[in-house]
């Protein structure tokens, strides 16, 4: 397929609706994913050319449609099963943990669960606290998940494939602040366990994913301008932690700054720095530094959300203390 | 229960050259639940198998009625009180046992125990312990059966303490929503761990909450095994004929605690008693007794046979394997087939 | 007592409901017990006559002690005078301690205070707690003593040594000065107090196109490689002992760090170093082939098809490399060595082999070796043939895990079947990291080479 220009929302259209036209065990279920179009009119339009049985609308019951993909994916179907955000997820952490995550390693390898779970994920919209929180890194947390989150069209285009064929449960986060970006992708698949060095740079390793990749970016560019070489990490995949790539990245910079917006204790920052740590202790010539966001609830006035992110300058500010 | 003997049974002169009444099936069924119950609270007690176990030692008739009304494209999903439930489900003893001892041989690789077990090929999906927590799975399963147009069907179990939970609420609405294939079985022992049903739900009629989704619900004396064969192949019929879910609403009572860890001290020593004049072994065997299907001399031997598996399976649990420390990892992914 | 729960590791016995002498049955309670949680019911899992009671009410013992024994008609037991019948030291399976036995048979005297759990430990450990001092509230006798009674007596700490005060220098920086031969504490720190990779003074550049700058190139191994630490040879005295402390801080991180191991075989070349006298005399001058370059095209074979001694041993962990980058030792006349890399070896045609080899072999000798020379080596090779010794034995270049020798071409006795005469010959030995690999993958690894030296198809 020839590189093409498009929305990450479109991306995630066209991969889900490729989806549904090539494997017939494929469905899409979640709160108002049909006759409204998605709550982030990603799935649009899928209704009409898949029908009600392959785009369900369900009742807002998360636990219930949660596990009911469970099922499904043990009863030989490959459902992806939409959440509005990651803070609804909650309402089906059981499912998730005690069920998606556990019963394949629980029954002694005899289940497997083939399910991919998408959720919203991320500030910067004035939502406030129960819309806007970054909770990935609690599920990177959690062994038998795989754990993705597409910071570029690109990988929003090319991610679904391959969790579909994943054997394991797949979490997706798509962050809110992302939808409307625009890049180019040639539709081809993006593997689920690779981090990737999006710049190259010798001076230092901006280690970041998902929703910070666009402010991460613009950090290294703004340090560029001043003369420090930044290289950026997107990790692309917070478990498993594809470490080899942060690890040579800090190996040829000497200096770690970790973007995150997560909150900054018992982290996913505090995984990647702790890993470099461990393992590139004698690469190191500065503290690893993180950027992260408030340890507060996300508010919803624009100049105290905007106070609680990490910020471009936050970044640069991070990078000057580890260059010195 | 209304069902009558065919004819007028003959006597049992000879019984070894005999075939065993179909009557008989479940009494032993269930006779093999409880003699293998009572053995691992011994093997319990000198720490042979450890962690939490819970027993259905009255309860046995919901398995074993509940369990021969299924078929064997049928999915199972139960709770962590559910030795019975797979052992009437047809898990080997051998297997169960293993995994209560934490062996490799285990039904789950000993990853499980007791209130975990597992069998992929048997469609009997665990062993879920979190109250509640196997409705959605049954719900999805039910879901992939129906989107690819099998006529199965998927027992969900569960305790009356479910019934406060919300995913009970919420997959009682989607399966009735959707017409899916679940027979939602309400094992009601009257105790959701210590607290007694009047003392956790404002309405106490389960199955009169379970009907508010528009499904066919009703309650079962969960003491007559032979009561609950005929619900629960009446609520299959229903639900295979694509009518949607059911809801039966088993009325029974354990007659141990809780699990092993548990004073018992919430109940009157009075009621315990009072239910246990209704037995479900007792109440069957004195049934075919009655009927002269049966005899002191039959059943006997049908206990030590029950006991000599029994004492064959805890033999063969003591002796198996464990798992390596080094596979410690494994099946948390799944590994390429 | 039973174990009832998962986490009990005792309880206290409160009731008896049996008497001796009474007939029980497999299912009756015999007894309750109280647990950190509540009062449990014990039962009986036999069938037969009370004999006797060995707790008395009131008594603490671990899960897993005998209550009460039972025997199947009533008689079977130990006469009950064998034991006073409520000593509460029969309440533990050991044997009681002597003065116990005299005790006066009442709950409260005189076996030693301690916990049911202290109990469980010193009968797991199989120690007497009647001999262990106690340290506890009135003596009792704890977790801590317990263990304490069984441990070897631990050596005293030894005295802080007087250092000097902490030098502030980050990770990375401290390897750099080892690696440069830097000593860390003549280092000024920058403003902030912290000396950082900055402030270790390069290690020289003899010459504009000699080493590159001492930060790895992108995609490098953990290390940088050892072609950079020493530099030029042409630079002089100075430059002279640099390289010879880079070779010895090197190296003595080699022997200290590295499990080494050999293994040699004595390989037969008489067939390819014919073949190669005929290629030759066919090849311009410029163009011909020395024997070393057959050696390096089948090192590098074999260290492609042996993968676990092509890469490096990172934080731990072998990290094998994608392709084969050759290390070629380069003695420099002046003294001194430098090790150059021939990048993706073994798929280069022998023509071109001998040109990389003669280009970085001439390069590192006039001290100008190129960036891309400087590439961190997957494994190295060095060749002593040129000074006639027949073998060496080497130590490997970390991170490496192998390093490849081969001694001189030398005729030695051969015998062909039955026929003894003499062939060419070289020993190629094997220095590999133990950590990675065992002896076997070295053997394995000389075997290939054997067969690539014999295998006409892999000939110019």
């Amino acid at each position: 397929m020839s590189l093409r220009r498009q929305t990450y929302r479109e991306a995630l259209r066209e991969a889900l609706a490729e989806a549904l036209r090539s494997d017939d065990r494929v469905f899409l279920m979640g709160e108002d994913v049909g006759r409204y179009g998605g709550c982030f009119a990603v799935s649009l339009g899928l209704l009409e050319e898949f029908g009600p049985d392959r785009v369900r609308d369900t009742p807002l019951s998360e636990s219930a449609f949660v596990g009911a993909g469970i099922g499904a994916a043990l009863g030989g179907l490959r459902p992806i099963v939409e959440i509005m955000t990651v803070n609804f997820s909650l309402l089906a952490l059981d499912q998730i943990l005690n069920n998606a995550a556990t019963l394949s390693h629980m029954s002694g390898g005899q289940l497997a669960v083939p399910l991919v779970i998408r959720m919203t994920t991320g500030a910067g919209r004035q939502l406030a606290a129960q819309h806007s929180h970054s909770l990935e890194g609690w599920y990177a947390h959690i062994p038998g998940l795989r754990v993705v989150a597409p910071a570029t069209v690109a990988d929003a285009r090319g991610m679904l494939a391959p969790a579909l064929a994943s054997p394991d449960p797949v979490l997706l986060f798509e962050h809110a602040g992302l939808y409307a970006s625009e890049g180019e992708t040639n539709g081809a698949a993006v593997g689920l366990d690779g981090a990737v060095v999006r710049r190259p740079g010798t001076d230092v390793s901006l280690v970041t994913y998902g929703g910070m990749l666009p402010t991460t970016a613009a950090a290294a560019e703004r340090l560029d301008t001043e003369g420090i070489s930044a290289e950026v990490v997107d990790l692309r995949s917070l478990r498993p932690l594809d470490a080899d790539t942060v690890l040579g990245s800090v190996r040829r910079t000497h200096r770690l700054v970790v973007v995150d917006e997560g909150w900054r204790s018992g982290s996913l920052s505090a995984e990647v720095a702790a890993r470099v740590a461990e393992q590139a202790f004698y690469d190191l010539d500065a503290p690893p530094e993180r950027v992260c966001s408030a340890e507060a609830p996300v508010p919803y006035a624009a100049h105290l959300e905007r106070a609680a992110r990490p910020a471009v300058e936050d970044v640069v500010a991070a990078a000057h203390r580890t260059t010195g | 229960m209304t069902t009558a003997p065919e004819t007028t049974p003959d006597p049992l002169p000879d019984a070894e050259e005999l075939p065993e009444d179909a009557r008989v099936g479940p009494l032993r069924a269930m006779a093999r639940i409880r003699r293998f119950e009572e053995r691992c609270v011994e093997l319990y007690s000198a720490e042979r198998i450890r962690g939490f176990m819970h027993l259905c030692i009255g309860e046995e008739a919901v398995a074993v009625g509940l369990m021969g009304a299924l078929a064997d494209e049928d999915a199972v999903v139960s709770t962590y009180r559910e030795h019975g439930h797979a052992l009437a489900r047809g898990l080997p003893m051998t297997s169960v046992l293993a995994e209560m001892f934490g062996r490799v041989t285990g039904c789950s690789r000993g990853r499980g125990g007791s209130m975990h077990l597992f069998d992929a090929g048997r469609r009997f999906y665990g062993g879920n312990a979190i109250v509640g927590g196997g409705l959605p799975v049954a719900v999805g399963l039910a879901l992939a059966d129906a989107m690819r147009g099998r006529s199965a069907v998927t027992a969900c179990l569960f305790g009356d303490g479910a019934v406060a939970e919300g995913e009970f609420h919420e997959c009682l609405n989607l399966a009735a929503l959707w017409h899916l294939p679940v027979i939602f079985c309400c094992e009601n022992n009257r105790y959701a761990m210590g607290t007694a049903l009047e003392r956790e739900h404002a309405q106490t009629d389960l199955a009169l909450r379970a009907a508010a989704y528009g499904m066919p619900a009703w309650p079962v004396d969960g003491m007559d095994v032979e009561a609950v064969a005929l619900a629960a192949e009446r609520a299959a019929a229903i639900v295979r004929a694509g009518a949607g879910p059911c809801f039966l609403e088993l009325r029974t009572y354990r007659f141990r605690a809780h699990s092993m860890y548990d004073s018992d001290r919430y109940r009157e020593r009075a009621e315990v008693t009072r239910w246990k004049e209704r037995d479900p072994v007792d109440l069957l065997r004195e049934r075919l007794v009655a009927e002269g299907r049966l005899d002191d001399e039959r059943w006997t031997r049908l206990v030590a046979q029950v006991d000599e598996e029994i004492e064959d399976a805890v033999l063969a649990a003591e002796a198996a394997p464990i798992e390596p420390v080094e596979d410690l990892e494994r099946f948390v992914y799944s590994e390429p087939s | 007592m039973p174990s009832l729960g998962a986490d009990m590791e005792s309880g206290t016995l409160v009731e008896w409901t049996v008497s001796p002498g009474d007939r029980v049955h497999r299912g009756d309670l015999v007894a309750a017990v109280e647990t950190e949680k509540s009062v449990i019911d014990v039962e009986c899992f036999e069938d037969g006559v009370v004999e006797r009671l060995l707790v008395p009410v009131g008594t603490t013992v671990p899960v897993g002690a005998p209550l009460a024994l039972i025997t199947p008609d009533g008689t079977g037991g130990p006469s009950p005078e064998a034991v006073p019948p409520e000593t509460p030291a029969a309440a533990t399976p050991a044997p009681p301690p002597p003065e116990v036995a005299h005790a006066p048979p009442t709950p409260a005297a005189p076996s030693p205070r301690a916990t049911p759990l202290v109990r469980r430990l010193a009968e797991r450990l199989g120690l007497d707690l009647a001999a262990v001092p106690g340290s506890g509230p009135g003596g009792a006798v704890t977790r801590a003593d317990v263990r304490a009674a069984v441990a070897p007596p631990r050596p005293l700490p030894s005295p802080p040594s007087p250092s000097p005060a902490r030098l502030r220098i980050t990770p990375y920086a401290r390897r750099l000065a080892v690696e440069r031969g830097a000593s860390p504490q003549c280092l000024t720190p920058g403003g902030d107090g912290v000396i950082r990779a900055r402030d270790i003074p390069p290690a020289p550049e003899p010459t504009p196109a000699a080493a590159p700058p001492p930060e790895s190139p992108p995609e490098s191994p953990p290390e940088p490689p050892p072609a950079t630490a020493p530099t030029g040879a042409t630079a002089g005295a100075g430059a002279s002992e640099r390289m010879r402390a880079a070779i010895a801080a090197r190296m003595t991180r080699s022997m200290r760090e590295i499990p080494h191991y050999h293994v040699d075989a004595v390989l037969e070349i008489g067939a390819v170093l014919e073949r190669l006298r005929e290629v030759n005399r066919r090849a311009p001058v410029p163009d011909r082939m020395v024997p070393a370059v057959l050696l390096l095209h089948a090192a590098a074979r074999a260290a492609r098809q042996v993968p676990e001694l092509n890469g490096h041993w990172v934080d731990g962990a072998f990290v094998p490399a994608t392709s084969v980058a050759l290390g070629v030792v380069v003695s420099l006349r002046g003294g001194g060595l430098l090790v150059p890399t021939i990048p993706a070896a073994d798929e280069l045609p022998l023509p071109e082999l001998m040109a990389s080899l003669r280009g970085v072999a001439g390069r590192a000798r006039s001290g100008r070796l190129r960036s891309s020379d400087t590439a961190p080596a997957s494994i190295t090779v060095t060749d002593l043939g040129e000074t006639g010794a027949h073998s060496v034995h080497g130590l490997i270049f970390p991170p490496e895990v192998a390093l490849v020798g081969f001694g001189a071409v030398v005729r030695r006795p051969w015998a062909d079947g039955d026929l003894l005469g003499t062939r060419p010959t070289v020993v190629a030995t094997l220095t590999g990291d133990h950590r990675a690999t065992d002896g076997i993958v070295g053997g394995r690894f000389l075997h290939v080479i054997d067969t690539v030296l014999h295998d006409p198809e892999e000939w110019p």
